[in-house]
């Protein structure tokens, strides 16, 4: 069951991206060009998804696990630390330089483009080379 | 507008079931890291949600090709290349990306997930103003 829910949130989470304009590398961008023609579509995305989430969240914090597994995987980290800031910033770098996030990198696998296979080829090439930095 | 929030809200509900079925934060970033090394039972899920994104991408192809029409525009194949190996590196590195941060823990109100949301916010800022002055639109 937990992995056929898996498969409904993925196909449900695209859905989402492409309705809402995010698989558009122009309308990411247009969000994050904020001396240009500013895209606000970004911002309500946010809202929208956020709105739920929160919602759902706090319904459900208080019980002691989630419906089809023992306990939850939440992130119990708080620390703003010296990487959240300089992963976050190098992350901001490659997302406003060609308008793509993980997700929508994904989902645009679908449309066959070279273009893509090269973002994703290189954004798992560059998940190997942190993997390689932490080992060392 | 419309469209965003409703597409926000889909990918809301996505999160939702995540959460309250499978007890998982929906954090693309995370989960292909998780794919690439490899936990016995802890693969399955994640390999089955790319997979759901894979779909999800191909109905969004017959249905509403637009979705990525502007994927060939104004950019070079170094400039995808170079992006891509920002994004993996950096989103390893800060334990997260939009779904992540963005999404999951901002809705938890972690505040480290609200500063990482700010800071890549801020950085795409940046990046967008440098690609525009290297192209001399500005």
């Amino acid at each position: 069951m937990k992995q056929l829910i898996a498969l409904i949130s993925g196909v449900l989470f695209a859905l989402g991206l492409g309705i809402s304009g995010m698989t558009q590398t122009h309308v990411v961008k247009g969000f994050l060009d904020f001396f240009g023609s500013w895209n606000i579509s970004l911002m309500g995305v946010m809202i929208g998804a956020i709105a739920i989430n929160a919602i759902v969240y706090q319904i459900i914090k208080k019980k002691d696990h989630p419906l089809f597994d023992k306990k939850f995987y939440l992130p119990a980290n708080n620390h703003i630390d010296k990487n959240l800031l300089l992963g976050a910033a190098i992350f901001g770098l490659g997302w406003g330089w060609a308008g793509i996030c993980p997700g929508p990198g994904i989902v645009s696998l679908a449309s066959g483009k070279m273009e893509i296979f090269v973002f994703v080829g290189s954004m798992v090439a560059g998940m190997y080379f942190f993997k390689m930095c932490k080992k060392n | 507008m419309t469209y965003a929030l409703i597409g926000g809200a889909i990918i809301g509900i996505a999160a939702s079931l995540m959460l309250v079925l499978n007890g998982r934060v929906t954090g693309i970033s995370g989960i292909v890291a998780g794919v690439l090394r490899p936990i016995k039972g802890d693969t399955l899920w994640r390999s089955l949600f790319l997979l759901g994104l894979l779909i999800g991408g191909f109905i969004l192809k017959i249905v509403r090709p637009e979705s990525f029409e502007s994927l060939s525009l104004n950019m070079g194949i170094a400039d995808y290349a170079i992006a891509g190996f920002l994004v993996g590196f950096g989103t390893l590195l800060g334990n997260g990306c939009t779904s992540g941060h963005g999404v999951c823990g901002n809705s938890r109100l972690s505040v480290r997930s609200m500063v990482a949301t700010m800071t890549f916010i801020l950085f795409g800022v940046i990046s967008v103003v440098i690609f525009k002055l290297m192209r001399g639109e500005v």
